[in-house]
């Protein structure tokens, strides 16, 4: 290989110059508004919704080509029986008894939580006990445990609220912990600098700090806790004297009903995204967007 | 040693500080003495791994002495605390769910220092001092740097404490807004006679902000030079005993190394 060996030319002398900053008018404008069409597709929420548009119609086409409502209603006619239960009172009835006991399920296990994550701050063997046991008991679906929680606590709302504190304990101490952690270190040392110490230390600075892990880990236990709730509902149908959603839906199909079954489907959906898309944006854009920690 | 009878703010003496890595035991300073007076501009240089952070954590009250003591107004330092207001190199140290103006207030709201009202007017006033009233308002994200920076000084300041500790708070900034800040922190020094305990590894720096300078020499570090750089700032940068100063500082900083390669050779 040979290595090209330039002679090197000076570069020419050039003048030295100086100029006045120019007016930046002739630009035209250097700020315009998005003009209404332009803000509108670029809405997420519009853009979703013209997602869900499409499955629709692709929803109603195939019903309407296989021609069988026993095993695939068509979109009217779900609508139509989801409407028809609404008015008579029988779904809202049935959605209420599933939202009360999952409050109280949710509540008790974030209660849990709080009390799990409070002993792994603050000590290393607290730490280590939840890691254990988060690991140990992660990976086991609540549903696993209806059986033992049936004959613990019996048929109801006991067993019910048992098994959705196992659903939404483990997934938001795990995150909890995971956001403490990751707390940078000159935050850490900004706060105690100012003299915070204990559960001000922990409330004024830990928990805002790692406040997005810690709303990831309400999303995903509500999300556990939900599918849990339904799917225990199904498993041992009614609970006290008024069954849940899921009940609702094991009902429907005991009478082959499948529009029923569908629009029992699209009760558990439409709830799944009203609060993921409406409770938990709302707190998003209120903190983790706001503050710049989460885009 | 003078004669001096006011007695020192902050009295750093024989001060050896260790720390533990997963694999080593390393000493960070050795038997380092200075003490710091009423409205001195206080400079530790050294190269990095002279332990001057370390230090600045020790006087902080982050970590313990393995032997000496650090007092401040006669006392023992056992534990951080707001009279010692940290400002550190990193822009994570303001929170990022609060405001400017929140940030400024809440090291007064949590140490009740000052009453309520009182509180707010003061945060008000820093930040109007290092220039930030229109961004009262904004989240430390929508923020620059430089910003972030005059937001931490804003928010040390107005809690009025003993002494202020700055830790490299320049060094993540690019070349043109660090020399802002260190004309704002001297010009703010002029108005607020604070004292202030500043840990920088730029000579420059170090003669242009600081009325002393403590030289450390590194591995682990020790006091090489105290010297009086008052008269020295921007204004003269250019001047042979600017020069001359930071030749000398270069020096001794260097001279050990020099040694060491010829030795070597």
């Amino acid at each position: 290989m040979t290595i090209d060996v330039r002679h090197h030319e000076l570069a020419p002398a050039r003048p030295e110059f100086e100029v006045e900053p120019t007016e930046a008018i002739t630009i035209g404008d250097v700020e315009r508004p998005l003009s209404l069409s332009e803000r509108i597709l670029s809405n997420e929420s519009v853009q979703r919704l013209m997602i869900l548009v499409v499955l629709l119609v692709i929803w109603e086409a195939y019903a309407r080509w296989l021609n069988d409502s026993l095993l695939f209603p068509t979109f009217t006619e779900t609508i139509r029986t989801f409407w028809h239960d609404i008015r008579n009172g029988v779904l809202i009835n049935r959605t209420l008894t599933s939202l009360q006991t999952l409050a109280i399920g949710y509540a008790a296990g974030l209660a849990c939580a709080a009390v799990f994550t409070t002993f792994a701050v603050a000590s290393t063997t607290g730490t280590r006990i939840l890691s254990t046991l988060t690991a140990m008991f992660n990976p086991l679906p609540a549903i696993a445990l209806l059986p033992l929680a049936l004959i613990w606590f019996g048929l109801g709302t006991p067993s019910l609220v048992f098994v959705i504190i196992h659903s939404v304990l483990w997934a938001v101490a795990l995150n909890t912990l995971s956001g403490f952690r990751a707390v940078p270190e000159t935050l850490r040392m900004s706060g105690r600098n100012m003299g915070l110490k204990g559960a001000r230390y922990v409330g004024l600075i830990l928990i805002p700090a790692a406040f997005p892990s810690i709303l990831s880990g309400l999303k995903i236990g509500w999300a556990f806790a939900w599918r849990t709730l339904v799917a225990a509902e199904l498993v041992f149908g009614v609970s006290s004297r008024s069954g849940g959603i899921g009940w609702y839906i094991f009902e429907a199909r005991n009478d082959l009903d499948t529009a029923t079954v569908f629009s029992g489907l699209l009760t558990v959906i439409l709830i799944g995204l009203l609060v993921e898309s409406v409770i938990f944006r709302a707190i998003e854009a209120r903190t983790v967007n706001l503050w710049g920690m989460q885009r | 040693m003078n004669a001096d009878t006011h007695a020192p703010l902050l009295a750093v003496n024989g001060v050896t500080l260790q720390y533990k890595t997963p694999r080593h035991l390393v000493t960070a300073t050795y038997r380092i003495d200075f003490s710091v007076h009423q409205g001195d501009r206080y400079v530790i240089l050294g190269p990095s791994g002279c332990g001057k952070s370390t230090l600045l954590k020790a006087v902080g009250g982050f970590m313990k002495p393995v032997e000496g003591a650090i007092r401040i107004r006669g006392k023992d330092i056992v534990a951080p605390g707001p009279d010692r207001m940290m400002v550190f190199q990193e822009f994570e140290q303001l929170m990022p769910w609060k405001t400017v103006f929140q940030n400024v207030l809440f090291p007064m709201k949590v140490t009740r220092k000052f009453g309520r009202a009182e509180a707010k007017e003061r945060a008000e006033a820093a930040i109007a001092k290092v220039n930030l009233a229109k961004f009262r308002d904004a989240f430390p994200h929508m923020l620059s740097g430089g910003m972030k920076m005059r937001v931490a000084i804003a928010r040390a300041m107005a809690l009025e404490p003993d002494i202020l500790l700055m830790d490299e708070p320049f060094a993540a900034l690019d070349a043109l807004t660090r020399r802002t800040m260190q004309q704002e922190l001297l010009s703010l020094w002029e108005q607020l006679r604070f004292t202030v305990l500043f840990v920088t590894h730029s000579i420059e720096e170090a003669i242009i902000v600081g009325s002393r300078i403590l030289v450390l020499s590194p591995h682990p570090g020790r006091v090489r030079a105290e010297l009086d750089t008052g008269r020295l700032d921007y204004s003269n940068i250019d001047r042979p005993e600017f020069g001359a100063m930071s030749k000398r500082i270069h020096d001794l900083l260097f001279a050990n190394e020099r040694v060491k390669e010829a030795a070597t050779a």
